[in-house]
């Protein structure tokens, strides 16, 4: 592929336009200005969810390449490092505390649990024997088990369970409507502005020592790369729940096509990302179609597929 | 000198081994008499006690089945860390059983005598297993830290796809197969209970009558070929018992994951049997673990069922401290 | 001038140095030589401020090393340690640009892209400036490595162990070209060195380190004799001349 960018925004196109079109309701989008119910359906319900599995596959893309880069491992996401179960903590404590508290200090509280989890899968991973690359996977998930197992425990105590099912389980973009997604624009945002401290990151990912020698603080571009990727973690899961691999495998695919010169591929990695999801949710939504089958189990399913292909067809090294 | 220092402690260490088996027995008995007797009132004691000891039963099968299953698997991969759970055994399992549902329909799942579908499944599970499993484990495992991803990315790929197929069905269908794959000990079928408990031991014997040669097997594949095992063949033997021992306890009463993370239960009961057998010979390792496994989940189940009053905490608890024992043993530098 | 004074550092509660107070020379090729384990690399990696200073103080020309801006520093001295870790996925031509990264904070002039252009073809890595890091010998990378270190275009250069992987001739022609460095250029080259004869060849000055201490330090004709060369070592070697300097014999 000589423009992968291009190929990729290319497939984009259709891929959104098949979202606007797919729906319960038989409308006919394009006469949308001329048809009130179809604008209708259309602004409250179709743009909401097209643009709500655009920004969720951007923004975990660029999240995963970030930790990737953090944590200079390749087989670690979002998703399997314990951020989304550290979310689902903070939240869960906030509601119970504060029930009343107003609608952004509860996504700070998540993010700032994000953080926090996210901040101790690296300590713990610091401490681990460096060449063994594999280990560090198998860290973040069990971390992300046993933090898992609080919340589920303390949901069950306090009759919550149904709330955090919707956290923790698949995740699926069906109950998006206007007025429910307008969080993950946060997480848009924030992986948007990762772009601007690309070099650093990709600096960062060559190694701490390289990074001194060309005297870079790492500390901060460390917390920098944790705030974006826990904030990006904390509001899709609170928003639609985990979606599984997209962080995991689309910086792998991108990287082995174009570097990791995160300048020039994080717009690829958000593009590519983006392009994933949407192609999940339709098949989600048209294989058993009026029903659905959220999203991340669609993805459970192809992203397990394509992760299993890079571990065996790419050998020693990391 | 190390040697002879190993020599003269033997016969001690013989005897201790013994004392702590016969110890562990007697506090599994002391359990067992106070879970069938504690707070027995004066009416329906026949029936409250035949309730109480199916789900006892059902507690010591599951318990001896993880504990067996735990300590081969750990064996074949030579691998202190590795548990059939860890790997997508149980979820293997649940995508069997989905896919029986999908096969045959509701109805048609459900006129099959509740006998022969667990026999069925049982056969088809060992056979999976042994053919996916060996492929993974069967040369020897060079990068052991690719295999536990592979296995936990394929218990996420089983999950998924059980999802997947469920949803394809119906709701109504789906809502089967969701009851069919959460675990209870209240589930398990009285008439099952003998047929299960009967397979446990005897793939348990089959365990302690191979024990000399899983002594060998556990040093690696290099050293157990160059010592001359048959490796491979002893590879699928042992793979087909683990296969046998979690059909029958997930069969009995589903699978032990919860939250769709691994659950740690065998890998705290192998760590303990370690830590207390301090041995490699298996006939001790065997009935140590499957004793403390016991222990733990008769006494545990006991203090949260009828102390706290919470039924399905056990699990969590567990998960919870399984996960901690393994981030312990990993810092530690014993995973390698 | 690179002035230490005092330096003591512990790992883990063991020891690695002990009171070092040391000059290094300004305009010359320094070697530092020792035994495994006699703190060379820790020393090195103090200077370049990879580790933490515990104990003692550096001062690198006029600037306290641990109270100038570690991008100040970049620029005045680069370091490239022993690349153990597993490698990025960049291009060589990305990596090799990134050591202007100190003077250009992300924005790259034309001089900044001749440098790196320029480096990339001192370490004859010109044809596979396209390749992935990953994707190249252990040598290639550890010359890439170099390469960018060398872009930093820096005052002072500080190379843990740089002959590691690299094969006979590549190994001649960075210690050549380090040499030239401080000749042509007047820059000022501290080096970790395994190989006695290396530092025999090439070296202006001599910094020997045992058990954390300082041995010998000076010209390579007043260090590198057979008495302090087999205390040093702990075994018995001769001392030849060649072409007129030192050469380290030993079966």
């Amino acid at each position: 592929m000589k423009h992968p960018l291009g190929v990729t925004v290319a497939a984009l196109v259709p891929l959104t336009l098949a979202s606007l079109m797919t729906g319960a309701a038989s409308i006919d989008v394009f006469a949308a200005p001329s048809d009130p119910w179809a604008m209708l359906v259309l602004m409250e319900s179709r743009l909401p969810r097209t643009l709500a599995v655009l920004l969720t596959g951007a923004a975990l893309g660029v999240a995963g390449m970030l930790l990737q880069a953090l944590v200079r491992n390749r087989f670690v996401g979002p998703d399997t490092v314990g951020t989304g179960e550290s979310a689902a903590l903070g939240l869960l404590a906030i509601t119970l505390l504060a029930p009343a508290a107003p609608i952004w200090l509860k996504i700070l509280t998540a993010a700032a649990a994000a953080m926090a989890g996210t901040a101790l899968f690296v300590a713990v991973i610091r401490r681990l024997p460096p060449r063994e690359v594999m280990l560090v996977p198998i860290t973040g998930i069990v971390l992300a088990g046993v933090i898992g197992s609080i919340v589920t425990y303390i949901a069950w105590q306090t009759d919550l369970i149904q709330l955090i099912t919707t956290w923790l389980m698949t995740g699926e973009f069906s109950g998006v409507i206007a007025g429910r997604y307008e969080v993950l624009w946060i997480a848009g945002a924030a992986a948007g502005l990762a772009w601007f401290a690309a070099d650093r990151f990709a600096i960062l990912g060559l190694g701490e020592e390289v990074a001194t020698g060309l005297g870079l603080g790492t500390k901060g571009i460390m917390r920098l790369g944790l705030a974006v990727v826990s904030l990006v973690t904390a509001m899709v899961v609170t928003t639609v729940g985990m979606i599984p691999f997209i962080g995991l495998v689309v910086p792998n695919i991108i990287s082995r096509i174009m570097g990791d010169n995160l300048r020039q591929s994080l717009p690829m990695v958000a593009a590519a990302g983006a392009a994933l999801l949407m192609a999940c949710d339709l098949i989600g939504r048209l294989v058993r179609y009026p029903f659905e089958i959220p999203v991340g189990t669609i993805m459970g399913f192809v992203g397990a597929g394509i992760f299993l292909i890079l571990l065996y067809r790419k050998p020693a090294h990391g | 000198m190390a040697d002879t220092a190993l020599h003269l402690t033997a016969m001690p260490a013989g005897r201790r081994k013994t004392r702590m088996l016969l110890a562990l027995s007697v506090l599994l008995a002391a359990a067992s008499a106070l879970w069938l007797f504690q707070g027995l009132g004066e009416g329906n004691r026949a029936f409250i006690l035949q309730l109480r000891a199916v789900k006892l039963g059902a507690l010591l099968v599951v318990a001896a089945a993880v504990a067996v299953s735990t300590m081969l698997f750990q064996t074949v991969a030579a691998n202190r860390v590795l548990t059939p759970s860890i790997m997508g055994f149980d979820s293997l399992y649940v995508l069997l059983q989905t896919a029986m549902v999908a096969g045959l329909g509701v109805a048609g799942f459900a006129a099959i005598p509740q006998l022969t579908k667990f026999l069925a499944e049982l056969v088809l599970m060992c056979g999976l297993a042994v053919l996916l499993f060996g492929t993974l484990l069967g040369r020897g495992t060079r990068d052991i830290g690719r295999t536990i991803l592979t296995g936990v990315i394929l218990g996420i790929m089983f999950r998924s796809a059980a999802g997947l197929l469920a949803r394809l069905i119906d709701p109504n269908e789906y809502a089967v197969v969701q009851a069919a794959s959460t675990v209870s000990f209240t589930r398990a079928d009285p008439v099952l209970l003998p047929i299960g408990a009967g397979l446990t031991a005897a793939a348990i014997g089959v365990a302690l009558w191979l024990a000399p040669r899983l002594d060998v097997l556990a040093l690696g594949r290099d050293t157990a070929v160059s010592l001359g095992l048959r490796h491979g063949r002893m590879v699928v033997v042992t793979l087909a018992l683990v296969a046998l021992l979690v059909s029958v306890a997930t069969a009995l009463v589903g699978p032990l994951s919860v939250f769709g993370s691994p659950a740690f239960f065998g890998l705290v009961i192998a760590g303990l049997a370690h830590a207390l057998a301090r041995s490699h010979r298996h006939d001790v390792l065997l009935p140590a673990a499957v004793l403390i496994a016991a222990n733990i989940l008769v006494i545990g189940q006991m203090v949260f069922e009828r102390l706290l009053g919470q039924q399905a905490a056990l699990s969590v608890v567990i998960e919870f401290a399984g996960g901690l024992f393994f981030l312990y043993l990993l810092l530690k530098g014993r995973i390698r | 001038m690179i002035q230490l004074s005092g330096i003591s550092h512990r790992i883990g509660g063991a020891p690695i140095l002990n009171d070092i107070t040391a000059e290094l020379p300004r305009g010359k090729l320094t070697a530092l030589i020792g035994p495994n384990g006699a703190g060379k690399s820790t020393l090195l990696r103090l200077i370049g401020r990879l580790e933490p200073l515990q104990q003692g103080s550096i001062h690198i020309d006029e600037m306290d090393l641990t109270r100038t801006p570690s991008v100040d520093l970049a620029r005045r001295l680069a370091v490239l340690g022993q690349q153990t870790q597993i490698a990025s996925r960049l291009r060589l031509s990305d990596l090799v640009a990134f050591g202007r990264w100190p003077h250009h904070q992300g924005r790259a002039t034309a001089r900044d892209r001749k440098i790196t252009a320029e480096a990339l073809e001192t370490f004859g890595l010109g044809d596979l400036s396209h390749r992935f890091l990953d994707e190249v010998s252990g040598g290639q990378a550890q010359r890439a490595y170099l390469a960018m270190t060398f872009a930093q275009d820096t005052d002072w250069l500080l190379l843990d162990e740089p002959l590691n992987n690299l094969d006979m001739s590549h190994a001649r022609g960075l210690m050549s070209r380090l040499s030239g460095l401080v000749g042509s250029a007047g820059k000022s080259v501290v080096v970790v060195v395994h190989e006695v004869n290396y530092a025999a060849a090439w070296a202006d000055h001599i910094v020997a380190l045992k058990d954390g201490r300082i041995a010998a330090t000076g010209t390579p004709d007043e260090v590198l004799n057979a008495g302090t060369l087999s205390a040093l070592y702990d075994t018995e070697i001769e001392v030849a001349r060649h072409q007129g300097r030192p050469l380290v014999l030993h079966h």
